[in-house]
């Protein structure tokens, strides 16, 4: 009989990533409501001491694989041992992390477990009646959404965007259990062979790929105040973006240019700082998922395309919108 | 040097607009076109071509409209074009997708399957790794670069979002491809009139693939997932504008954002 | 009849809007503010086949027919003119003689690489006092045991400077007329051959036009095409087939300018309402893209008839003159649309406009399209 919701730990270089203690916080709410437990899966090399912060964040209890076949991201191993822990353990539910690794080993474990997988989910939750869970997704380049079931197989797998999941509150006193697990690996699966890692090699900056867009216009005043507004951009996690105005002026490079001559975009966010909003500019932008515009004039036409409009100075509003975002930030992640 | 590409032809979900009345989708006059990760890994395959000899195949399952995917990928250059096409594979899931795709590739000669990392209809990313997974072959994916190339075994760059790794791995495996790997060539002028003059495409149906795979694993009834509704988001609705102080104004948007999940 | 399109044309069509897209228009503003020849597009064009493209594959070409060629400068001058027509003049003016006309050993000797696209060509036939009327060639050819010296000077030549290959139409003999004419081929850098001053332009302002000097410019007697005498008639014919192209390149500025002039009235708002819905515009459009449409029929049947090897001149001469005289309508209506933002140069709209002109001018103006048309009906 399958049990328990299983969160696969997502950890590089023996530091367990964000969407990790995220899927915990919503596997936490899953078993809850299924009266099961959660349990992490930790897989890598020296990463022991990592069990702790995992039961911190909700994890009931930790499967621990170590071995030096994991210290490095590769398929198969990964996928052996999670194959075996799947075996041995028999979960209800799978989560992994939608990102480059989790998207990699969950397509290969669910074909080798012969079992459904619904990839990048935004919203999970348990069916009253049948207590399958319902893995509810954006397809169709985000214009429809679907909710997936996989009834008939277990476990019922799923890998899910990072950001969307809230993580619980870390609480060190909570004890849990951890359970190693060793899994019978051979030469032979290391049947891809890494030359070299290369760390965080930052790429040109390509403002139709970003999520998150912070953008000027001419109503910023000068050249300098898109410091202002990378600070903002950095707290978010996104990149600066211009209306042509300040391209012409040459306060910013032209491939950061949104609009009709310059790049259209479609982020999650689009905060418009001091743009006024030229038909060129909006036909750049106005697919883009929320759209807040900061404009002194109640009149600029970027307000009908903005779902929240706020009526000020940019130069005012911008730096403290930073610095509450930084508080906030510190005060969801404090330990 | 033998490769198959496996393509899918998908609608240009860039294309795609809501019915700002209904919210519902307008999918007509949307053109269909190769996924993009997939046309990297054309691309890629006709380069590993130039560079050390071979024969490119391209591998597609779809609905017969598909045929022209593949006369675009003729036309730039690849040397054979199948398409697994059959009622039976409707409804597929991406367990069904890769069952079958893997069934046909077993009754192909193959050192080397390139697949596009994710179709951009689906965004799923997964039906290439569960193909390396069906025919028991290593895989390699997220590749953005193509870094060395002989007759045993190949290079490349796989990346990550916080790194890349260069890895190597010998033939027989599969790679999946981001659309950044390469610019895709076009097809040319005299590749269009042999993709239908001297080529042809040559289309497989369940039957073609009967030995090679377990009935119980294609299409809709051989999904272990299923859609159980689909629904658009909600048209947006008109947006609200703040005459406030910037503290409030801090607050408004702070709320929005965390209301999105952006915070 | 049929008036569908094949499915190689239709997927041809999608390879040439992706071409232009991605590799023409993006330089057609420069092009044209530099006044600078596409020196990068001509390999690309090569690699992808156009150069070659409506001529067979033994002599390096791409095996396609005259249709697909005409649709390829109606796609390319949909984003840039003077691509379109660098194009074109390579095609119709150099090859295709060359081709229709040339001896085996001069197909083989110039078309594989002309086709292939490591040579450009272009055709001097226009001198000073001799433009519409160009039976009165002075350049003159005279024939010295196995070779023929040339001395003249030709004028307003596309492609010039960057041509490799050059079709040249030279007098051999005065008394006979037009019967004294003759067709020859002459490569860049033959002694006595040099480009002269470029003209500054209206429009198609990135193409070379040039004069071509030749002062005691010796070429060997295998050169001349046909024989002589024969000049005249290879260069009207040459014509007949290069206005096809001419056509096609006015179709294609007329459509790039209703493409431009309908993203433009969807987004622009006067009086609280976006142009698009004033009936005033939706009329306006209606109007050009009907006779866009009427062109292309006209483009597209002479190309046919060409290829069936059908008579084709006054099919040409129709489809050049109607598309021509159109072209400058739609693009004047076009900047129309778009107002003030139509006369600045930030849209493309003014320069198709100054584009457009010259396409009732080179390759026989229209004046000399009507008299073609008219002598079919014999009404002369």
């Amino acid at each position: 009989m399958s049990k328990n919701v299983f969160v696969f730990a997502e950890q590089r270089d023996g530091e367990i990533q964000k969407v990790s203690f995220e899927l915990i916080g919503k596997a936490r709410e899953l078993a809850n409501t299924l009266g099961e437990k959660v349990v992490a899966i930790l897989l890598g090399h020296k990463v022991e001491g990592q069990a702790e912060r995992l039961v911190a964040y909700g994890a009931d209890e930790v499967i621990l694989v170590d071995d030096k076949m994991l210290a490095e991201y590769v398929t198969e191993p990964y996928a052996k041992a999670i194959a075996a822990v799947i075996h041995e353990f028999d979960p209800e539910i799978v989560l992994y992390g939608a990102t480059a690794i989790g998207r990699d080993l969950a397509p290969r474990v669910s074909a080798r477990i012969h079992t459904g997988l619904t990839a990048d989910c935004t919203g999970l939750a348990i069916d009253p009646e049948t207590k399958n869970l319902l893995m509810t997704r954006p397809a169709f380049g985000g214009n429809i959404m679907a909710t997936i079931v996989c009834p008939d197989f277990r476990p019922q797998m799923a890998t899910v965007r990072p950001g969307v999941m809230q993580s619980c509150p870390m609480d060190t006193k909570v004890k849990g259990k951890v359970t190693k697990f060793t899994v019978p690996f051979a030469a032979e699966d290391m049947n891809v062979k890494i030359r070299k890692v290369v760390k965080a090699a930052k790429k040109a900056t390509d403002i139709t790929e970003c999520k998150i867009l912070i953008s000027g216009g001419r109503g910023i005043g000068k050249a300098d105040k898109f410091e202002m507004l990378k600070d903002l951009a950095d707290v978010l996690g996104g990149e600066i973006s211009s209306s042509r105005a300040n391209v012409d002026a040459g306060w910013i490079g032209k491939e950061r240019q949104v609009g009709q001559t310059g790049k259209t975009v479609r982020p999650n966010l689009y905060l418009a700082c001091g743009i006024s909003g030229a038909i060129q500019h909006l036909a750049g932008m106005e697919g883009s998922d929320l759209i807040i515009a900061i404009n002194k004039n109640n009149t600029a036409p970027i307000f009908d395309v903005a779902d929240v409009g706020i009526v000020g100075d940019v130069n005012v509003v911008v730096p403290k919108l930073t610095e509450a975002i930084k508080k906030y930030t510190e005060e969801k992640c404090a330990r | 040097m033998k490769i198959v590409v496996c393509v899918k032809q998908v609608p240009d979900t860039t294309e795609v607009k809501l019915d700002p009345v209904t919210g519902t989708l307008i999918r007509d006059g949307v053109p269909s076109i190769i996924n993009p990760d997939d046309k990297a890994g054309i691309e890629a395959a006709l380069r590993i071509k130039d560079q050390v000899g071979g024969m490119v195949t391209i591998l597609s399952m779809g609905p017969p409209q598909a045929d022209v995917a593949l006369r675009e990928a003729l036309a730039m250059g690849a040397d054979e074009a199948i398409l697994l096409t059959d009622r039976a594979f409707a409804g597929a899931d991406t367990w069904a997708t890769s069952s079958t795709i893997a069934a046909a590739l077993k009754k192909l000669d193959f050192d080397l399957v390139i697949a596009g990392r994710q179709a951009i209809d689906g965004d799923t990313a997964q039906v290439g790794p569960q193909i390396a997974e069906h025919l028991g072959i290593p895989q390699v994916s997220y590749v953005e670069g193509i870094e060395e190339v002989t007759n045993k075994k190949i290079v490349l760059k796989r990346q990550f979002e916080d790194r890349y790794h260069i890895v190597e791995v010998k033939y027989p495996c599969l790679i999946t491809t981001l659309a950044e790997l390469n610019p895709p060539r076009y097809m040319s002028v005299g590749g269009i009139f042999d993709a239908y003059r001297e080529k042809t495409v040559q289309v497989w149906s369940l039957d073609t693939i009967k030995d090679t795979i377990d009935m119980a694993n294609v299409g809709l009834a051989g999904s272990p997932t299923k859609v159980k509704k689909s629904f658009t988001k909600q048209a947006k609705g008109a947006g609200s504008k703040y005459e406030v102080g910037a503290d409030e104004a801090v607050n408004i948007i702070m709320t929005k954002l965390a209301e999105k999940f952006i915070i | 009849m049929d008036f569908k399109l094949s499915r190689e044309h239709l997927l041809l069509q999608e390879m040439y809007r992706e071409f232009a897209e991605k590799e023409v228009k993006p330089l057609a503003e420069e092009l044209d503010e530099e006044e600078r020849f596409p020196v990068e597009t001509v390999p690309k064009l090569a690699r992808y086949g156009f150069l070659g493209l409506p001529f067979p594959k033994e002599y390096g070409g791409q095996g396609g027919d005259y249709l697909s060629y005409a649709m390829a400068i109606e796609e390319i001058s949909k984003v840039c003119a003077t691509t379109g027509v660098v194009l074109s003049a390579h095609v119709s003016l150099c090859c295709a003689p060359i081709y229709e006309f040339g001896t085996e050993e001069q197909k083989k000797k110039y078309l594989p690489s002309l086709l292939k696209g490591e040579k450009l060509g272009a055709f001097g036939l226009t001198e000073p006092n001799a433009g519409t009327d160009a039976s009165m060639q002075q350049t003159k050819a005279v024939l010295d045991g196995d070779k023929y010296i040339l001395n003249g000077t030709k004028i307003f030549i596309t492609n010039s400077g960057y041509a490799d290959v050059y079709i040249i139409i030279a007098m051999t003999d005065k008394s006979k007329g037009t019967k004294g004419i003759s067709a020859f081929i002459v490569e860049k850098d033959t002694p006595g051959f040099t480009v002269g001053k470029k003209e500054k332009k209206m429009g198609i302002r990135g193409s070379s036009t040039c004069e071509l000097i030749f002062e005691n410019c010796v070429i060997p007697k295998e050169n001349l095409i046909g024989k002589e005498g024969q000049g005249f008639g290879i260069a009207m014919k040459t014509l007949d087939g290069g206005r096809i192209g001419i056509a096609a390149q006015a179709l294609g500025i007329a459509e790039g300018a209703i493409d431009e002039a309908v993203k433009y009235v969807k987004e622009r708002k006067q009086f609280g309402k976006r142009i698009s819905q004033f009936q005033n515009t939706q009329f306006q459009l209606a109007d050009m893209y009907t006779k866009a449409q009427a062109g292309q029929m006209l483009v597209y049947k002479a190309a046919c008839a060409k290829q069936d090897k059908e008579p084709y001149g006054h099919l040409a001469a129709m489809a050049k003159l109607y598309c021509a005289e159109m072209a400058s309508d739609v693009t004047r209506r076009a900047v129309q649309l778009l107002g003030g933002y139509g006369y600045t140069r930030e849209y493309p709209l003014e320069r198709m406009m100054r584009d457009a002109k010259i396409t009732e001018i080179y390759e026989g103006t229209s004046e000399v399209q009507r008299m073609v048309i008219s002598g079919f009906l014999k009404v002369n």
